[in-house]
């Protein structure tokens, strides 16, 4: 005999238990508020002098310069991640050498830092003072306060992203898909582009789109390193800053608007990620006749974090 | 069931005599370990031990006492309350919610299940400028929102909540994305076991179900505490950022660079390092003895 109370498998539905619907609204309301509140403001007050004022503000010439320049320095640092995040999971995933453990945690140290400390750390090594600045200028080579700090400091903040999506990923996999390509005569290269990327691309787009909104976002070790110079090394982010000191809030509104479209376009972006990976495995479990498993023993994108 | 190309390589790896390419020497069959190693170690070492080097050297460059007035300096200490206390509520607050929200995702079945999940991980995306700036917005006296709580005395914008609420938003993911696949990956039988020898739901939940969870709570609350700790750029819109009252101390090494005081930044620097090392190492030492005290049973 079977007493229902018992059963404790899979997902219960709430309709009929009062309790847990109150549970499901309350708790599920607080989370989904203090998430999507930032995310209303934005557009409320971006759009609250109309369209044609949010637009206005957007042309402007130093913000239209910041837009410029954001998408310049991530159109240099979302590749620069991404092959470093793909060459760093294949060594750690493919092959098995020692200190593994400690290269993963070097790499993510970044997420733990304050980006504060991290563009501190910068101006330490290439700022007038710093351990190389000073030899860096007699190449008059000069790395801080220009566009080539924000870049460089943007790789910094953002090296991890694309790595610790694609990693769990290759270790799962691990390597019998990749020896068979070889052993059969397949080239390094037609070997990665045919056997490898087929099976991280979802993780590996997912990572693109965070590398991208946390490059384009990218405040406190901009700040630092940048110096902030209207026109010159102005990003997005410290041209909100700017306007919001300027009391132009309307317009850091609108700025901001931009940055929350990308946030936006991530989740998007994640949401059929998903979609497409359950798929992908479901399909890889039809044919190899291993039982499909259940829908949370997929690794999904993004649940690693 | 026919053998897959999976199980033949399986069977050959334990006869190296059947390999395609027997090798002489423990050799590699994937390319590329070198080219990819190479780059992964010069990346590392150019952009995160190099700089972390350059820190310390910098905060070491000057005397034990000097070092000693850098950092307890008065305005220093009052930041460094500030952000441990505000870590520590957000922390709090992101341990129950997050706790909540990964119960019901990992538990339930509801209308907008899927959707709730997907949102979880936006703080992510979500520049943290933009988060601070909107959430200062909100929470401003002539904000609605903000209006409300002003009406009951309680200040939000450029005051603690204000920086606890900015903190939350910012590290909102950490605790809900490491509980929510331990409490799905739970054995029933134990919970079933507990409910069948007559246990009560919350004896069930306490004694049996909490346990197994709380590594990933102690986890996830450790990385949430340690991003609180350097959250900068959601704090200063929202904070006010007046000296001894709501300054925390990444706005304060900000203060110092720009003002070229390097070596007094590089000191602030090394203590909020300090707290975010100890933090890990202490929470690391009571997940182990956490894990050692289960292990019997």
């Amino acid at each position: 005999m079977t007493q229902p109370a018992l059963h404790v498998h899979g997902r219960r539905p709430i309709h009929r238990n009062p309790l847990r619907l109150a549970s499901v609204l309350i708790g599920g309301g607080c989370s989904a508020a203090l998430i999507l509140l930032p995310f209303y403001a934005v557009f409320r007050f971006a759009l609250r002098d109309g369209w044609t004022a949010y637009l206005g503000y957007l042309v402007e010439p130093s913000t239209l310069h910041s837009i410029k320049l954001s998408l310049t320095t991530v159109a240099i640092t979302v590749p620069v991640c991404t092959a470093f995040g793909i060459c760093a999971a294949w060594a750690i995933a493919k092959f098995d050498f020692p200190g593994r453990k400690l290269l993963i945690s070097l790499i993510e140290l970044p997420l733990s830092i304050s980006p504060i400390v991290i563009g501190a750390a910068y101006l330490f090594v290439f700022g007038r003072e710093g351990l190389l600045g000073p030899w860096l200028l007699t190449y008059d080579l000069r790395l801080v306060f220009n566009a080539t700090a924000i870049v460089l400091v943007t790789i910094m903040v953002t090296l991890p992203y694309i790595f610790r999506e694609v990693l769990p990923l290759m270790q799962i996999q691990g390597n019998d898909e990749e020896q068979v390509a070889i052993t059969l005569g397949a080239g390094p290269l037609t070997t990665f582009w045919r056997v490898t990327l087929p099976n991280i691309k979802w993780a590996l787009l997912y990572g693109i789109t965070l590398c991208l909104a946390r490059g384009l976002g990218e405040y406190g070790s901009v700040a630092v390193v940048s110096g902030a110079i209207r026109n010159r090394t102005n990003t997005m982010p410290l041209q909100i800053d700017l306007l919001f000191n300027d009391f132009v809030q309307t317009g850091a509104f609108a700025v901001a608007s931009i940055l929350t479209s990308v946030a936006v376009v991530t989740l998007l972006v994640k949401i059929g990620v998903e979609a497409a990976s359950r798929r992908q495995q479901k399909t890889a479990a039809h044919f190899t006749g291993v039982p499909s498993p259940r829908d949370r023993d997929l690794l999904l994108p993004g649940e690693g974090i | 069931m026919r053998d897959g190309p999976q199980e033949i390589f399986a069977a050959t790896k334990s006869k190296p005599h059947l390999m395609a390419y027997p090798s002489t020497k423990k050799k590699r069959v994937l390319p590329g370990f070198g080219l990819t190693l190479g780059t992964s170690l010069l990346f590392t070492s150019l952009f995160i031990m190099l700089p972390l080097t350059a820190l310390v050297v910098k905060a070491a460059s000057t005397s034990w006492e000097q070092y000693w007035g850098y950092i307890s300096d008065p305005r220093a200490i009052a930041t460094y309350k500030l952000t441990l206390t505000c870590a520590l509520w957000a922390t709090l607050i992101n341990i129950s919610l997050g706790f909540w929200a990964a119960w019901i995702l990992a538990r339930f079945e509801f209308p907008g299940r899927r959707l709730l999940d997907a949102i979880i991980d936006l703080p992510f995306a979500l520049p943290t400028a933009v988060a601070g700036l909107s959430l200062a917005a909100l929470t401003v006296p002539a904000a609605p929102i903000g209006g409300y709580f002003a009406q009951h005395g309680i200040k939000i914008a450029y005051a603690i909540p204000g920086i606890v609420l900015a903190m939350s938003f910012t590290s909102f993911p950490f605790v809900v994305r490491t509980v929510q696949p331990v409490i799905e990956d739970m054995e029933p039988s134990a919970e079933e076991g507990a409910l069948s020898l007559g246990a009560g739901p919350f004896t069930t939940f306490f004694r049996v179900l909490l346990p197994q969870i709380m590594p990933a709570i102690f986890a996830g609350g450790t990385v949430a505490f340690v991003r609180s700790l350097g959250e900068f750029g959601a704090i200063v819109f929202i904070s006010g950022n007046l000296p001894f009252r709501t300054e925390i101390t990444a706005l304060l090494i900000f203060i110092r660079i720009q003002e070229y005081d390097y070596v007094g930044a590089a000191a602030l620097a090394s203590v909020i390092l300090g707290f975010a090392f100890v933090t890990l190492i202490v929470m690391n030492v009571l997940q182990g003895w956490h894990y050692r005290r289960l292990a019997p049973i």
